[in-house]
């Protein structure tokens, strides 16, 4: 067995250049599912909220269906199953501009939309109905009211939950490297291939994603503290 | 839709168990073996880490704290890697993958049952404490008498969706060859090249089947949980308001 050596692995030029492009891939994939997933939790919570039954069970079917399925599977399930259900013309084109990446961001995106989502309406459930009332005996319109007085406590309510999510959305995004994506996992275990230093390479990247993770929990820890300091008020 | 009928007639076997009398264990079988025991085996590991993590000392409460941080700031694929990594170097030989995953999932469920565990501590009253103590109990004498019993049980709902997430995540074994249900799954699919929907969706729908009634599971046990702990405090109020109403009736 070699001797460790952090630097023959950073000074490589061909290793270093994988490791860069996989951690922008990494945060490219988890960026883009995150904006997703973001959006499509609150066309959910919407639609959740309208009185109609029957969207209301559609969003509930939604969401247990991607909180009771693997992530893993619901990537296959898009990258090997609907893509081939898509018309021949559109998988050409997606096979030649990385469509497994755009895959990976559906899929993650879709799937953590039900968690943040849910996350939103615990948060909207715990502002006390009063809230609601005095908003609109105060004159807002329903919409108004949402706005300016409960979605912001909601969102306030929610932090935790959402930056915990956002974590594991993280997390998962290294999931991708199963349908062949070449983020950061997968760069590690490309350089580990070629360079036989298993131990070096794993730290690095598990340092990469650790500092990343650390950063998110931390930058939530501070909105929440920010959060409840506006409270106060 | 019809082939999803012809590919679960074809291969239900394979799903159910792999190619066991020929083969090792696999299909749905391996699935809940390995995330059984995965559980089972972490639980300890997550009370002695949760323990430590409320110890006053720090070389207790450090590296259980550190534990707890690596396992929720990286991949379990990560620690997958690792592990398969470094297990056969500190034992000596190699180990098959369903081993490896175990490990893993052992390490990484540990982490996570511990903060359950810490939270349904740090959940009860302060009063239960102070009160085995004040009976001559000792800390540790008391965590095992009169806590952890507490907050284990009011933990059970927590413990099952932990489970459900077990499952969820034996299915990253397929990156090393375990030969767990999406394994047997992408077998079937490399098999028939032609349906990879009807057979990615029958791996879906398996899992949601799964976990989905877990979930409910965990869900009837915590309302009957609750119920359990608000019922003797109902029964104790709910005399009172008979004894007002018979001395009310009694006046004129």
């Amino acid at each position: 067995m070699k001797g460790f050596d952090l630097m023959a692995i950073l000074l490589n030029p061909e290793f270093g250049r994988m490791l860069w492009h996989g951690a922008q891939m990494t945060l490219v994939i988890a960026l883009g599912s995150w904006l997703f997933a973001m959006s499509l939790a609150v066309v959910l919570l919407v639609v959740r909220l309208t009185p109609s039954r029957i969207a209301q069970r559609g969003v509930v079917a939604y969401v247990s269906y991607h909180q009771n399925v693997p992530t893993l599977v619901q990537l296959m399930l898009w990258y090997f199953g609907i893509s081939s259900l898509l018309p021949d013309v559109l998988q050409g084109w997606l096979g030649e501009h990385s469509g497994e990446s755009v895959f990976a961001i559906i899929a993650l995106g879709l799937c953590q939309a039900a968690y943040f989502s849910e996350d939103l309406r615990s948060g909207l459930r715990s502002v006390p109905p009063g809230q609601a009332e005095a908003a609109r005996a105060l004159g807002h319109g329903y919409v108004g009211a949402m706005r300016h007085v409960l979605m912001p406590q909601a969102i306030r309510n929610a932090v935790p939950a959402l930056v915990n999510h956002s974590v594991s959305l993280f997390k998962n995004s290294s999931l991708a490297m199963a349908i062949g994506v070449a983020e950061l996992t997968h760069a590690v275990k490309e350089i580990e291939n070629q360079s036989f230093r298993a131990f070096e390479s794993y730290l690095i990247a598990t340092l990469m994603y650790l500092a990343f993770s650390l950063l998110i929990m931390f930058a939530g820890a501070w909105l929440g503290r920010r959060a409840r300091v506006a409270t106060a008020r | 839709m019809f082939s999803i009928f012809e590919i679960l007639r074809d291969n239900w076997l394979l799903l159910l168990i792999g190619q066991y009398p020929n083969g090792p264990l696999g299909g749905i079988a391996c699935t809940l073996i390995l995330s059984v025991l995965g559980i089972l085996l972490a639980f300890p590991l997550s009370v002695l880490l949760a323990l430590a993590r409320l110890s006053p000392w720090r070389l207790l409460n450090w590296p259980a704290t550190a534990l707890v941080y690596v396992a929720r700031g990286v991949p379990l694929l990560m620690i997958i890697l690792w592990v398969y990594f470094l297990v056969p170097l500190l034992i000596g030989r190699n180990v098959s993958g369903f081993v490896t995953m175990l490990c893993t999932l052992v390490l990484y469920e540990g982490a996570y049952l511990a903060e359950v565990v810490r939270a349904g501590i740090e959940a009860l009253p302060k009063g239960q404490m102070e009160a085995a103590r004040a009976l001559g109990h000792s800390h540790l004498g008391a965590m095992r008498l009169v806590i952890l019993p507490q907050a284990l049980f009011n933990m059970l709902p927590s413990m099952l969706s932990q489970f459900v997430s077990t499952i969820k995540e034996t299915t990253l074994g397929y990156v090393i060859n375990v030969p767990e249900l999406t394994f047997a799954a992408n077998q079937i699919n490399n098999q028939l090249l032609t349906k990879p929907f009807q057979v990615f969706f029958i791996l879906a729908i398996i899992y949601f089947i799964v976990c989905w009634s877990l979930t409910r599971a965990a869900t009837a046990l915590e309302r009957r949980i609750e119920a359990r702990r608000a019922g003797p405090r109902r029964a104790g109020t709910a005399p009172q308001p008979t004894v007002v109403v018979e001395t009310l009736a009694a006046e004129p």
